[in-house]
């Protein structure tokens, strides 16, 4: 038992994969709190979708797809604040736009590079295993920077979650902080789209903190919870894709969904 | 209508609050068409009018909220930083009953002010500060339950307690009788009494007519101008009354199609 969890670690790949799924686990319910308290959830999923084309474009340039991912999906969650706000069209259908118009993008632009051997599956699945020393320097930083910018404006973006006029009345810049959320939650997308893929980003944004959310009352301990089931998924999930050589994105996000199957046997929100 | 509303009250002093020729207008239609009156410290006043009225507009200008094509508002004598002193209780339907905010995280970021600040954590000061507000209302025992586990005129009261963490003179209240039962409503009017006694200047918005006199003060009523303005036994006559719910359908004979295509511009 022991030698199969230590075992693993005598590969430097797999202590990279580590770092990494931890960081990923960690940082992905911190976000997640805001994702399922503001019905971010399908907007997420399109963020996830739409740093294809960067990702596709850094691997296609030949840097890590990461420093190109990072503007392009900033750049995407303004654009939909931006059509959001500036056409009569629902937000949802804003989205749904940009959602499939990237996809599609991300998939000509890799199917175009055939010259260069990339696997589409490791993009749309993850492959925390392969990371690299590079790979794990960045989502370190842009780890760190995320939890820098949630602590530094706590305090605004509660307020304008909870009520948003009244935060305007008080001279909070609302829709600048609503611009904030989603570049943060875009970067947080971005860094853990090497360990779960596109596909399963959404999984790791809304599953951790739902179950932190039946355990826990307020929202600092909904984030915290929430840090510590995401931090048990992907490790968990990782170990799993170890030892039955899976795609992590898929072994990390079934376990996550396994932990809050437990949860929400023993628990319910109450509610109004 | 451009005569300033005054309900003489402290005739003496200067008005705590000044709202002069106030219009808004939304792609040609007049929410609110030079809206002008007074209030003094002490002043617990009832903004009614049917639904469309304006209510909401008029408190949303006052709250920098939405801008006015002409006029001004006036705290403390006071027009760009007025806000300072201004506190505002949006209607309920405004507020994410889904985030899991606990009482006295809501009144502690009334203690915030209008400056940005980075790490901001809530000093000892306004801990106890926060204490107070929430002592005021009674809903100190409640403070760690979390606001949408709470009955409607509990929240009212913990919305009116961040009103006073923010130290604002004059607080907008908009329909805060909505969802609240008979008995918690007489409960918020009693609150609401006791900060009037404490000089605050108390406006709450409302469509409901019952009760004014038990209720409020004054009565501004409101049909996209003020249509008068005054204790409330004293403001209904009958003229009054049809300039606020009937005047179109009741004074302009034969005035279908009008009485229609008003309605329709007004939303």
């Amino acid at each position: 038992m022991v030698d199969a969890l230590l075992d693993p670690f005598q590969y430097q790949f797999m202590v990279r994969a580590l770092i990494v799924s931890v960081l990923v686990g960690a940082v992905c319910p911190l976000i997640g709190g805001y994702v399922i308290t503001r019905n971010l959830s399908f907007m997420g999923d399109a963020l996830a979708h739409g740093v294809m084309p960067g990702l596709a474009l850094g691997i296609l340039l030949g840097f890590s797809p990461l420093l190109v991912a990072v503007p392009a999906g900033i750049g995407f969650a303004v654009l939909i604040g931006f059509i959001s706000h500036r056409t009569g069209l629902g937000e949802d259908t804003s989205i749904g736009i940009l959602f499939a118009g990237m996809f599609a993008l991300g998939l000509l632009i890799l199917s175009v590079s055939d010259s260069i051997t990339v696997d589409i599956e490791d993009i749309l699945l993850g492959q925390v295993l392969g990371v690299s020393q590079t790979d794990v320097i960045i989502t370190g930083g842009l780890a760190a920077l995320v939890i820098f910018l949630l602590a530094a404006m706590h305090r605004q973006l509660v307020f304008t979650s909870f009520d948003p006029i009244g935060a305007k009345v008080v001279g909070i810049p609302v829709q600048a902080m609503d611009y904030v959320l989603l570049g943060i939650l875009a970067l947080v997308i971005v860094l853990s789209v090497q360990a779960v893929g596109i596909v399963l980003v959404l999984a790791m944004l809304v599953v951790p903190a739902a179950t932190s959310y039946l355990l826990a009352r307020r929202f600092v301990n909904i984030m915290a919870i929430g840090a510590l089931i995401g931090v048990a998924a992907t490790v968990t999930g990782l170990y799993l894709s170890y030892h039955f050589n899976l795609p992590s994105g898929p072994a990390m996000s079934l376990t996550a969904i396994g932990i809050f199957a437990a949860a929400a046997l023993v628990k319910r929100r109450v509610t109004t | 209508m451009n005569q300033s509303f005054s309900n003489g009250s402290n005739g003496a002093s200067e008005p705590r609050l000044i709202v002069e020729n106030v219009t808004v207008a939304f792609e040609g239609f007049k929410a609110l068409s030079s809206v002008s009156f007074t209030a003094h410290d002490g002043n617990l006043i009832g903004v009614v009018g049917p639904n469309g009225a304006g209510k909401s507009t008029l408190f949303n200008a006052m709250a920098g909220l939405q801008p006015m094509d002409t006029g001004r508002v006036h705290v403390n004598g006071r027009t760009a930083e007025h806000l300072d002193f201004l506190a505002y209780v949006p209607q309920r339907e405004k507020i994410n009953w889904r985030f899991p905010a606990s009482v006295e995280d809501v009144v502690m970021l009334g203690r915030s002010g209008g400056r940005w600040r980075w790490f901001q954590r809530p000093s000892a000061k306004d801990k106890e500060y926060v204490r107070y507000c929430l002592e005021r209302v009674n809903m100190w025992v409640h403070r760690t339950d979390l606001m949408p586990e709470l009955s409607g005129g509990q929240r009212q009261r913990v919305f009116i307690a961040r009103a006073l963490a923010q130290e604002a003179h004059v607080f907008l209240l908009d329909e805060s009788f909505s969802g609240v039962d008979v008995g918690a409503q007489k409960y918020l009017v009693e609150i609401l009494r006791g900060l009037r006694d404490d000089g605050k200047v108390i406006l709450m918005a409302t469509h409901d007519l019952t009760n004014l006199a038990e209720r409020f003060d004054q009565v501004l009523c409101l049909n996209h101008h003020v249509c008068a303005y005054g204790p409330p036994n004293e403001v209904f006559t009958p003229a009054v009354l049809e300039e606020l719910y009937g005047a179109h359908g009741v004074t302009v004979t034969g005035s279908g199609p009008n009485h229609r295509h008003h309605n329709e511009t007004n939303g």
